[in-house]
């Protein structure tokens, strides 16, 4: 039983960061449907940024800061206005082939100039162990846990308690009528470029520590979180955080309880059930479509 | 006359043409090895040991006054490609193979090498390897059966372990170094309370450390590749696992430590090479690797750097670049450092291409690795 507890306070640890991954995805699609096959390396990208900061000499709070910053300026800026815009006015699948391209590119581009072996990456919360309830909980796992709700909690309040957030729902829910009423639906598309870039920088800020920078690392990530989205519902972003977590606990469990082996089988299995039987996610809501 | 003079003149040139192309032409040798994908750090330290290795040989003039000539292609850490790179560095007919690192890729290459009748040198520690009769592949490191007796030993001596975790990678790596320190352990009397496996690459290792946890072992055995060998430090640390934890050079390397920071203090292992070995020609060869390289080398840049030399020693046995008379040489032949000072250490190789030298037992201590005992070269 103590056990169990343990696998899954570490699986919500990572699922709350597949979630903050998953809810960039649900996002871009709600938005601009934009489905961005490249957003596991959107996760690893950050981290270097940040360790190439880090090698000029600066303190890990200022390459955080720069790295963020990059990253709203290359994976939501350039991204939107350099390879999204161009693209969806062929329609959503070339995009998403596009992205797919823009994923290898990146990969092979930091293997390029940053280096095919792995890096160490400082973590944001210490090692060690706080006790709650008689059990030793790892602060680490608490650490992300934290970072992640707060960051989820924030866009929440900013998506329904704000003038701003209604209005990007408005632009991402009809954007014709929100451009007769006077929003400005570019800009908000734009501000959920920028959001995404964010939460991605986030990810790699709290993953990279266990994860380790490496190239490669988006493949997992990029995939945990399109699941994610999808069994939490690609349309919401309650959604998406419910997947995420759920995820990243039934991946801990499968781990444990199934096998390594067969571990990344059981997410894929939970994705085909809930396309099969509820095609809109846990929490979606159905969109009819006219065909 | 005058047609004598320009016959001879003539005669001259092309002789002189054939003996470039006998002694003066470079010897090639062919590299494939990890440069990508997981074993990145493995195949990095070996092709640049290698490339150390080259530049001082033709700094002093090459191999019997022939300059050496590497191409490194690589494997990205999968055997088919590796299988696909050897096949193509095979066709340009080097002189001497080198790599790769990993078993697995040595598994499907050396069938190649050897029916190329071409002498493989390569970093792959598998048991496996060397038993198949394959007379033209070579070891630069000691063989599971060699070491993991000797882990076992310690677990048993010195830990006075009676049960034991077991963690090791689903490769042909991590299955045999399973196979035999299970069998060891089993010998021994202790017991395997939890036998775990593992994926190459694998990132989350969290429900791994769980079951660790839950079976409670005196001590925790860990057979897998560098980077996932840093992570499940990591991740032992973070679920604060106190058992001693022992396994061999992929747990205590220099990357290991690097990538785990404080989370590989005091993992335990048993190296066959180590640049922390207090032998002076290895901390002269570490000192030059980082003025070369900038950091410190694992055991596979030393594993490289030792497969260059062991091509010049046994060719200057031979006294003549031979490829095909090059495995006979080595089967059965000591270098000594006496003679070639840059093999490091004494070193015989036997008529399976295994290897007896003298090993090390570390364990990491504040970062660095710390050698607790020395166990001499057997024969």
């Amino acid at each position: 039983m103590s056990n169990l507890l343990d696998l899954i306070v570490a699986g919500l640890a990572t699922g709350a960061i597949y979630a903050l991954v998953a809810v960039g995805f649900t996002l871009l699609w709600q938005t601009s449907q934009t489905i961005n096959f490249a957003q596991g390396e959107f996760v690893m990208l950050p981290a270097f940024l940040m360790l190439a900061v880090l090698h000029l000499g600066a303190p890990f709070w200022l390459a955080v800061l720069v790295g963020i910053l990059l990253s709203a300026l290359l994976l939501g800026l350039a991204f939107k206005m350099l390879l999204v815009d161009p693209m969806l006015r062929h329609g959503v699948l070339p995009l998403a082939i596009a992205t797919m391209a823009l994923a290898i590119g990146i990969k092979e581009a930091v293997k390029q100039f940053f280096s095919a072996e792995a890096s160490p990456f400082p973590s944001i919360v210490p090692v060690g162990d706080v006790t709650i309830l008689g059990r030793a909980i790892s602060l680490q796992s608490l650490g992300v846990l934290a970072v992640a709700i707060l960051a989820v909690v924030g866009l929440t309040a900013l998506l329904n308690r704000t003038s701003l957030g209604h209005q990007m729902q408005a632009a991402a829910q009809n954007p014709t009528v929100a451009r007769i009423i006077g929003v400005p639906v570019e800009r908000m598309i734009l501000l959920t470029f920028l959001i995404n870039a964010v939460l991605v920088a986030l990810a790699s800020l709290l993953i990279t520590p266990i994860y380790l920078a490496k190239f490669s690392s988006g493949e997992v990530l990029g995939q945990a979180a399109f699941i994610a989205a999808i069994v939490g519902g690609f349309n919401q972003v309650r959604g998406a955080i419910a997947g995420g977590l759920l995820i990243g606990v039934v991946d801990n469990l499968a781990a444990a309880y199934v096998s390594t082996q067969y571990r990344a089988a059981v997410p894929m299995v939970l994705l085909i059930l809930m396309i099969l039987f509820r095609p809109q996610g846990l929490l979606g809501r159905a969109e009819e479509r006219t065909v | 006359m005058r047609s004598t003079i320009l016959a001879g003149l003539c005669t001259a040139v092309l002789l002189s043409g054939a003996a470039y192309a006998q002694s003066g032409a470079p010897i090639k040798i062919a590299n494939v090895a990890e440069l990508s994908g997981g074993g990145a750090t493995v195949g990095t330290n070996w092709k640049n040991g290698i490339d150390l290795a080259v530049e001082e040989i033709n700094a002093k003039g090459g191999i019997l006054g022939r300059k050496i000539e590497v191409s490194h292609a690589d494997s990205q850490s999968n055997p088919g490609v590796a299988r696909a790179q050897v096949q193509k560095a095979l066709d340009a007919e080097p002189y001497v193979l080198l790599g790769p690192g990993y078993s697995g890729s040595v598994k499907v290459t050396a069938p190649l090498a050897a029916e190329a009748g071409i002498a493989q040198i390569m970093g792959g520690e598998a048991a496996e390897l060397t038993q198949g009769g394959n007379k033209f592949l070579f070891r630069t490191s000691f063989g599971q059966q060699s070491s993991m007796p000797k882990v076992a030993k310690y677990v048993n001596d010195e830990l006075k372990a009676k049960s034991v975790a077991v963690v090791w990678v689903n490769n042909d790596f991590g299955r045999g170094g399973r196979d035999v320190i299970t069998k060891e352990f089993n010998r021994l009397g202790i017991k395997v309370a939890a036998d775990l496996s593992t994926e190459a690459g694998q990132a989350d290792f969290a429900a791994d450390v769980s079951k660790i946890k839950a079976a409670a072992p005196d001590a925790v055995f860990i057979y897998v590749n560098e980077e996932e060998s840093a992570r499940i430090l990591k991740e032992l640390k973070r679920q604060g696992v106190t058992a001693p934890l022992i396994g061999e050079t992929t747990l205590v390397g220099q990357k290991v430590i690097e990538l785990a920071g404080d989370a590989a203090n005091g993992a335990r292992g048993h190296v066959g090479l180590t640049t922390d070995a207090p032998v002076e020609a290895i901390k002269a060869f570490r000192d030059r690797f980082v003025k070369k390289y900038n950091y410190v080398p694992d055991h596979n840049g030393l594993k490289g750097y030792l497969a260059i030399y062991m091509v010049k020693a046994t060719t200057e046995k031979m006294g003549k670049v031979d490829s095909k008379a090059f495995a006979d040489t080595l089967h059965g032949l000591t270098i000594k450092t006496a003679a070639e000072p840059n093999i490091l250490m004494d070193v015989t190789f036997d008529q399976n291409g295994d290897i007896d030298r003298q090993g090390f037992l570390v364990e990491v201590v504040e970062g660095k690795q710390v050698v607790k005992q020395v166990l001499p070269k057997l024969n």
